[in-house]
């Protein structure tokens, strides 16, 4: 399962830490070159391409702000100089926690254009590409808070619910041409993202399976999508949580 | 890329009905005043047809250069324009 099957690069968004890191690092072990993008942590996606290659893999480094259609040029740029963007891993993600009834409309805004308009952008960019191969996978990360929602996350709440949307409209688009479309919803990952949301070890009780989930255990789903064995699976949500919506 | 000197309308036609063959287009039936649409072409054809007239002319062709585009003429017009700014 999960070999690379294409002439192309997979470009993970937010690459430079947890899910994305992980992410990363699975497809590099799969075969892909993976074009590592980050925003502002350059020390953490060094380590991710020294992690890949150290494994013998190839990976480029791609800097940009995917909330903006500059840092998506830039991103762009950095991948498609190894092959065209086959596979895109839509994962950047920002958290601005607060009750709704407080929250300033830069809160609001910076949420919604990291992760939804940035994996709408970028995926507008790729679809090009993916188009005239015939072939692509795009893979959305949101989460089990864009499906049943958590206080203080409405923002966030709000652009995962987004992306599912979003996942199952563009996968309708592009079914014909050889594209799936799919999310990946975590549950409870200890990582950057998810520090401050509790004391992990009490958090781990309250998971059916006992345990928060590893960020590997998502990427390994992440992979599967963009396998060739997922080719008949298109606008679908997996929830990757440890049991949290059963 | 290419000299917009010495691009011609047939040149482009030409090359449009090379790409449209890809799509199971037979050149017999592209003809300038073809539309797409007579050609069985939906619309993400048409976007994939305009990667591939990009590649071939080293252009960009956005959104707003494809919303006239309905017939092979129209293309060939976009293609023309492109060229001559590049």
């Amino acid at each position: 399962m999960g070999c690379r099957v294409r002439d192309g690069v997979a470009l993970v968004t937010g690459a430079s830490r947890g899910i994305g890191r992980a992410a990363a690092v699975r497809l590099a072990a799969d075969g892909w070159p993976v074009a590592v993008n980050y925003r502002s942590d350059a020390e953490g996606a060094k380590e991710t391409v020294a992690l890949i290659e150290s494994s013998g893999g190839q990976a480029v480094l791609a800097c940009g702000d995917v909330s903006n259609a500059d840092g998506i040029e830039e991103t762009f740029a950095a991948a498609e100089a190894v092959a065209p963007v086959l596979v895109l891993v839509n994962n950047a993600g920002v958290r601005r926690d607060t009750l709704a009834a407080m929250m300033k409309r830069d809160e609001w805004d910076d949420v919604i254009r990291t992760n939804l308009d940035g994996a709408f952008f970028t995926s507008k960019r790729a679809l090009k590409r993916m188009i005239s191969a015939r072939w692509g996978r795009i893979v959305n990360v949101t989460s089990v808070i864009g499906l049943r929602g958590n206080a203080g996350q409405t923002n966030y709440g709000a652009a995962k619910a987004g992306l599912v949307g979003l996942t199952k409209s563009l996968a309708l688009e592009v079914a014909k041409r050889g594209i799936t479309v799919n999310a990946i919803a975590p549950g409870l990952v200890k990582t950057a993202l998810t520090e401050g949301l509790g004391n992990f070890d009490d958090l781990a009780k309250t998971m059916p399976i006992g345990r928060i989930v590893e960020a590997e255990e998502i990427a390994a789903a992440i992979a599967f999508f963009a396998s060739e064995d997922a080719a008949a699976i298109t606008g679908q949500v997996l929830c990757v949580d440890g049991g949290m919506t059963a | 890329m290419v000299d917009a000197k010495t691009v011609t309308r047939d040149d482009v036609l030409e090359v449009i009905r090379t790409e449209l063959a890809g799509f199971e287009v037979s050149a017999d039936d592209v003809k300038a005043d073809a539309s797409f649409e007579s050609l069985g072409l939906d619309s993400l054809d048409l976007v994939e047809l305009s990667v591939r007239l990009e590649d071939a002319y080293g252009i960009d062709i956005e959104e707003d250069d494809l919303k006239d585009v309905w017939t092979v003429d129209n293309a060939i017009d976009v293609i023309l324009a492109k060229v001559g700014k590049s």
